[in-house]
C-alpha cells in the first residue's frame, strides 16, 4: 500500500464507513424493491395495461417484461459507468435512484389501457426501459463507492453487505404488496390498491435521496479528481484498450457469467421448477423460497468477510463447480418430493369441493376442486375453473386444469432445504464478486469498466436462464412425445444451460484468475 | 501452465463459433413460430446474446493465444 493510500484510508473513520454502506445499501435495496414489484404485480398490470386482445399492447408488454428485465441495463452500466468515471460516484448514483424512483411513482400514476388506450402500454414500455438503465447504472456506483471507502483488506467484507440487497428488495416488495392487500382487499387492490406500491417508493428513494446527499464524494475517486488523474474518455480507456478490454472479458468468462447463472438457477428457477414442473401450491412455493433466502442471506457477508482471507477466486469457482455437479441430483430429488407416480393414494379418502365467486365485472367463476390423498401426507388437488359472463350465464366458458400439490410437512422442509443449498452457491458467487470486479479495474475506469461484465454475466447469462431452461424441457417434451423415452428424465433438461455456463467459467477463470488481489497502479 | 493457457484459447475460438451457429439455428426457429413470447426471445438471443457470446469468446480466444493472460 502507498503513503498516500494508506494516509486516506486512515482518515475513514468505521462510523463513516458504516454510514457510507447504509446510504448505498439503501439506495441499492430500493431499487431493487422498485424493480421487482413491476414483477410481482405482473397479473394485475397486464390486466390494466396490456389487453391481451389487442396484439400491439401485447408485443409491448412482452417487451417491457423483456427488455428492462436484462436487456437494457448493460446499456445503463455503459451511460452511468462513463459517468461515474467522469463526474464522480456519488452524484451518479444519485441521478440512477432519481431515476430509478421517479419511473417507479410514474408507473403508479398512469392511467389503465380503458382509460388512454395504446398510450398506457407506451408509456409502461418508455418507463420500464428508464428502470432498466438506471439499475445497469446503481450498483457498479454502489460497489465503488463502498469498496473505495473500505480498507483494502477488508474490501470483501465491506462490499458484501450491497450484496445482500438484491435478496432484500425482493423481500421488502412482497411485504409492502402483500401489507398493501390485507389493508385495502383483494378487489380494491387488483382495482387501484397496486398503485400503492408504486406511488409509496417515491417516499423511500426521497428518504435514500436525503441520506446520500449526505455523504462525501469516494476518497479514492476525490484523491485522482485532485491530481487531475480521472479518464477523459473511460468507454473509450476500458474498451479500447487491450489491456483493460482482456480484463473486462476475463471477468465476462471467468467470473460473472457462471455467476449470472448460479444466481437466477438458485433464486428465480428454483421457484419456477416447484410451480410448474412440480406442481407445488402458489403460497407453499413461495414460502419454500422465501424460507430458503432467509435462512441464506447472513452468507453473503460470510463468504465476502471470507474471501478477504482465503481469496476471492477460490470461493466463487467453488459455488460454481458445486452447482454444475450437484444441480441435477439436487433437481431430482426436488421433483421427486412431488412425483405423485411413486406414491399410494387414499383412495377412499378422496374429497370435491364447489365454491363461487362473483366477479368484479359481473362475471360468475365456478372453481371445482377434487382433492386426493396420499398415505405420507401429500394432497394432490385438481382444480377446474369455469367462469360463466352476466350476458351468457348458462353458457359457461371452457373449464381452466390446473393441478396444485401441498407437501407434507417433512418434505416441505426438504425442499426448502435443497433450495436453500442452491442459494448458498449463490452467496458463495455472489457476496465476493463486487471486490472482485472493483479490484480488477484502475480507479479511473473502475464504475465504466465493471458495470458492463457484471449486467452482461448477471442481466444477460443469468437473467435469460428461466427462457432457455424452459426451452429446453419444452424440447425434451416434444422429443418424448414422438419417441417415447428417448430423453431420460425431460423435466432435467433445462439444467443444461446454467451447468454448460457455469462449467466453461469454472474452467475460465480456474485456468486464467489470479487468485491474489488485484491492486492498480492509483489505488 | 501457460502453454495450457495459449492452446486452450483455440477451444474458446472454437466454442465460440460453435454456440453461435447452435444459438443462430434455435433463436430462426423461435422467430418462425407463430408465438408472441418466441419471436420476441428468439430476437433477443439473435440481437443481443449471440454477439455477446460470439464476438466475446473470440475475442477471448485470440487474447489468451497470443498470451496476453500469462503470468
Amino acid at each position: 500500500m502507498t503513503g498516500k493510500k494508506a494516509k486516506v484510508q486512515q482518515a475513514v473513520s468505521k462510523r463513516t464507513l458504516f454510514s457510507v454502506i447504509s446510504a448505498s445499501s439503501v439506495g441499492t435495496l430500493i431499487e431493487w424493491y422498485d424493480f421487482y414489484i413491476f414483477g410481482s404485480l405482473a397479473a394485475i398490470l397486464s390486466s390494466q395495461f396490456f389487453p391481451k386482445d389487442n396484439p400491439t399492447a401485447a408485443l409491448l408488454s412482452t417487451l417491457a417484461t423483456f427488455a428492462a428485465g436484462f436487456v437494457v441495463r448493460p446499456f445503463g452500466a455503459l451511460v452511468f459507468g462513463r459517468l461515474g468515471d467522469l463526474v464522480g460516484r456519488k452524484y451518479t448514483f444519485l441521478v440512477t435512484l432519481v431515476l430509478m424512483g421517479g419511473s417507479t411513482f410514474a408507473i403508479g400514476l398512469i392511467p389503465g389501457y380503458a382509460t388512454i388506450g395504446f398510450w398506457a402500454p407506451l408509456l409502461v414500455l418508455l418507463l420500464r426501459l428508464i428502470q432498466g438503465l438506471a439499475l445497469g447504472g446503481e450498483y457498479g456506483g454502489a460497489a465503488t463507492y463502498v469498496a473505495e471507502y473500505a480498507p483494502e483488506n477488508q474490501r470483501g467484507y465491506y462490499t458484501s453487505f450491497i450484496q445482500t440487497t438484491a435478496t432484500l428488495g425482493l423481500f421488502v416488495s412482497l411485504g409492502v404488496i402483500l401489507i398493501t392487500r390485507e389493508s385495502l382487499g383483494v378487489e380494491a387492490f387488483a382495482d387501484w390498491g397496486w398503485r400503492v406500491p408504486f406511488i409509496l417508493s417515491i417516499l423511500l428513494v426521497g428518504v435514500s435521496i436525503i441520506i446520500r446527499m449526505r455523504m462525501a464524494e469516494s476518497p479514492l475517486f476525490s484523491k485522482l479528481k485532485t491530481e487531475g488523474k480521472i479518464s477523459k474518455n473511460p468507454l473509450a480507456e476500458s474498451f479500447g484498450k487491450k489491456q483493460n478490454l482482456k480484463m473486462v472479458l476475463l471477468a465476462l468468462f471467468g467470473a460473472t457469467a457462471g455467476q449470472g447463472v448460479i444466481w437466477y438457477t438458485g433464486q428465480f428457477y428454483a421457484l419456477s421448477f416447484i410451480q410448474k414442473a412440480c406442481n407445488v401450491e402458489f403460497v407453499q412455493s413461495n414460502v419454500i423460497v422465501a424460507v430458503a433466502l432467509l435462512g441464506a442471506t447472513p452468507f453473503f457477508v460470510i463468504f465476502g468477510g471470507l474471501s478477504d482471507r482465503i481469496g476471492r477466486k477460490n470461493i466463487m469457482l467453488a459455488g460454481m463447480l458445486l452447482g454444475v455437479l450437484t444441480y441435477r441430483p439436487i433437481y431430482d430429488k426436488m421433483y421427486s418430493l412431488t412425483d405423485l407416480t411413486t406414491r399410494q393414494e387414499l383412495s377412499d379418502a378422496q374429497t370435491i369441493s364447489r365454491k363461487l365467486a362473483k366477479q368484479p365485472n359481473g362475471d360468475l367463476l365456478t372453481t371445482s376442486t377434487k382433492s386426493h390423498f396420499y398415505s405420507d401426507g401429500l394432497i394432490a388437488k385438481d382444480i377446474e375453473k369455469t367462469i360463466a359472463t352476466s350476458k351468457a350465464p348458462n353458457s359457461p366458458s371452457k373449464p381452466e386444469l390446473t393441478k396444485a400439490v401441498v407437501l407434507p410437512s417433512r418434505s416441505f422442509w426438504l425442499m426448502i432445504f435443497l433450495v436453500f443449498i442452491q442459494v448458498l452457491y449463490v452467496t458463495m458467487v455472489y457476496g465476493p464478486i463486487a471486490a472482485f470486479l472493483v479490484e480488477l479495474f484502475p480507479t479511473r475506469i473502475r464504475y465504466t469498466s465493471m458495470s458492463l461484465p457484471y449486467h452482461i454475466g448477471n442481466g444477460i447469462f443469468g437473467g435469460l436462464t428461466p427462457f432457455i431452461a424452459t426451452a429446453l424441457v419444452a424440447t425434451a417434451t416434444k422429443a418424448n412425445e414422438v419417441a417415447p423415452g428417448s430423453v431420460d428424465k425431460p423435466y432435467l433438461e433445462g439444467l443444461w444451460y446454467p451447468i454448460l455456463v457455469a462449467g466453461v467459467c469454472f474452467v475460465i477463470g480456474l485456468l486464467y484468475l489470479n487468485n491474489k488481489r488485484y491492486t492498480t497502479a492509483d489505488d | 501452465m501457460d502453454a495450457i493457457k495459449k492452446y486452450l484459447g483455440i477451444v474458446w475460438i472454437l466454442l465460440g463459433v460453435y454456440a453461435g451457429y447452435d444459438r443462430i439455428t434455435d433463436s430462426l426457429t423461435k422467430i418462425a413460430s407463430d408465438k408472441l413470447e418466441d419471436r420476441v426471445f428468439g430476437w433477443v438471443v439473435l440481437c443481443v446474446l449471440v454477439p455477446i457470446v460470439v464476438g466475446g469468446l473470440i475475442l477471448f480466444g485470440t487474447y489468451a493465444w497470443q498470451e496476453e493472460y500469462d503470468e
